[in-house]
């Protein structure tokens, strides 16, 4: 018996394009019948384990965003299945939680209120909004739970996506993403500051998708990267240096080079 | 003089010292207050019952797609009748009084607020359904919480275009089956040959519907419905 927390089995992907006009969703029964579709992803095998940290890498537009929609349960593969704990994953669930790329606190809510909305089974109103303030100061946001997102800036709002993610208990923490689109200063702080969640929460275990390496390499204790689409698993490295890491490290330092190699860069640092 | 034929008025029309002294006479004698009462009143109800009906209903088209895909047609195809073409029929199935008036108002704001509910409920980003899947948000929730905020800021809109709507069409809808309301007000002027009454009346309507635009303007501005000019 397998033991592992994510079986990804085979998975390929597709999107099909129906009524000639936009590519719509993953293909399954409809590919047949307009003929057209695009893999995405082609056969991935991949094994997770609880607690563990695990990076994707990737060119843009590889798939990696796919990847993780479809371990969280969003959408189907055309071919293969995702387990979790054993058990086919059939859709979403409260404790599977993804922070989304584009960023998606509800603009309507405040700060408070969005995190409180992961809180819902907390029936007493007082302590759910002492329980938001206390996710938020995790995060090391405090004093803005009654601001709307429109009002901070953008690495509070990726906070804030955070704590609402960890108010809601995750098992699974999928993170697409999180801090692209941040300034340099704010990503290492945020950097830190999941490190420093990872450490609080052990038994969490957390699928990262970025594009800087450095960060893959100092926070995950697994790196997987995807090849060009069609993608497939190219490289899958075990990094087990200690924390607190200095990427720039010799230990780190011949894994980063391997690493830029696969993705096709020669002549970086 | 020009200025004096305005001051003065000329054989067919008023002058602005006829018009002062009628808009003081009907302000203090009660007759444009009652008037005035009864085509706000007409209006709320019409308007009302539209809202009451057509934003829950367009909120609802927006999410299901296919569903809307069957009722678009008839929308297209019954919205670009104008409310007053109603009139026999509202006559005929209402006799005369309220609620013709009630009706034609109804028809007049019910499709502009179904179409832009629609559109407000079905532009909604899916990632946003899709954190709502994340959280287990109940059926409930995901109106309440998700897509009626959402939404908000498009039917806000709606309203403020659809009371305008509501407003002109009141004063039509009152120079055919009723006996009160600024429309009568003007009808009974032209009867009685007393073009000021008309005036005063048309002033009255004007002013009421600034009045109104700027209430609907400040629902703009209220907390819900701010983030929208913030957020793209
Ligand atoms: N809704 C869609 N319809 C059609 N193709 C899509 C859709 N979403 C993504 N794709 C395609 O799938 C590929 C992978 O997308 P994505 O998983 O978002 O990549 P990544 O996150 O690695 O940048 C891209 O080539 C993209 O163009
Ligand atoms: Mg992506």
């Amino acid at each position: 018996m397998n033991t592992s927390k994510i079986k990804v089995d085979q998975v390929t992907v597709e999107y099909t394009k129906s009524n000639g006009s936009k590519w719509l969703s993953f293909g399954n029964h409809r590919k047949r019948k307009d003929g057209e579709c695009r893999v995405v992803l082609h056969d991935i095998n991949l094994r997770i384990e609880a607690g563990e940290f695990v990076s994707i890498l990737g060119h843009s537009g590889c798939g990696k965003s796919t990847l993780l929609k479809i371990i969280a349960g969003f959408f189907k593969p055309a071919a293969g299945e995702v387990r979790i704990d054993g058990r086919k994953v059939d859709g979403p669930r409260p404790d599977h939680v993804f922070v989304f790329q584009e960023g998606a606190l509800f603009p309507w809510l405040t700060i408070g209120e969005n995190v409180a909305m992961a809180l819902r089974s907390v029936a007493d109103s007082k302590e759910r909004l002492q329980q938001s303030r206390e996710y938020l100061a995790l995060v090391a946001l405090e004093g803005v739970e009654n601001d709307y997102p429109h009002m901070l800036s953008g690495g509070m709002r990726q906070r804030a996506e955070i704590a609402r993610a960890m108010a809601a208990r995750p098992d699974i923490l999928f993170m697409d993403e999180p801090f692209s689109g941040l300034d340099h200063l704010t990503r290492l702080h945020l950097r830190e500051e999941m490190l420093y969640l990872h450490i609080m929460l052990p038994r969490t275990t957390i699928l990262f998708v970025t594009h800087d390496i450095d960060e893959a390499l100092q926070l995950s204790n697994r790196l997987i990267i995807l090849s060009e689409p069609p993608a497939r698993v190219k490289c899958c490295r075990t990094i087990d240096v200690p924390h607190p890491r200095n990427p720039a490290s010799d230990d780190l330092g011949e894994l980063r080079a391997q690493i830029y190699h696969h993705l096709g860069v020669h002549t970086a640092l | 003089m020009w200025w004096l034929s305005i001051w003065n008025g000329t054989e067919q029309v008023p002058g602005l010292r006829q018009i002062a002294s009628t808009l003081y006479e009907l302000s203090t004698n009660g007759v444009l207050l009652r008037h005035t009462v009864a085509s706000l009143f007409r209006v709320t109800a019409g308007f009302y019952l539209a809202v009451a009906l057509a934003v829950p209903l367009g909120l609802f088209l927006g999410r299901h797609a296919r569903i809307n895909r069957l009722v678009n047609p008839f929308v297209q195809f019954l919205r670009p009748i104008s409310p007053l073409a109603w009139v026999p029929f509202a006559m005929l199935w209402f006799g005369i009084g309220d609620r013709p008036a009630f009706f034609i108002i109804f028809i007049a704001a019910f499709f502009p607020l179904l179409i832009s509910s629609t559109t407000a409920s079905a532009s909604i980003h899916p990632i946003y359904f899709q954190v709502a899947a994340n959280l287990h948000l109940t059926k409930w929730e995901r109106i309440h919480r998700l897509v009626l905020p959402a939404g908000m800021p498009g039917i806000i809109l709606a309203l403020r275009v659809s009371l305008g709507i509501s407003w002109m069409v009141v004063v039509a809808a009152e120079m055919i089956a009723v006996k009160s309301g600024l429309g009568y007000l003007i009808i009974d002027g032209r009867n009685a040959l007393r073009l000021d009454f008309v005036i005063v009346a048309m002033l009255t309507i004007g002013i009421i519907g600034l009045l109104l635009d700027l209430c609907m303007t400040r629902l703009e501005k209220m907390e819900a419905v701010r983030w929208r000019l913030e957020h793209k």
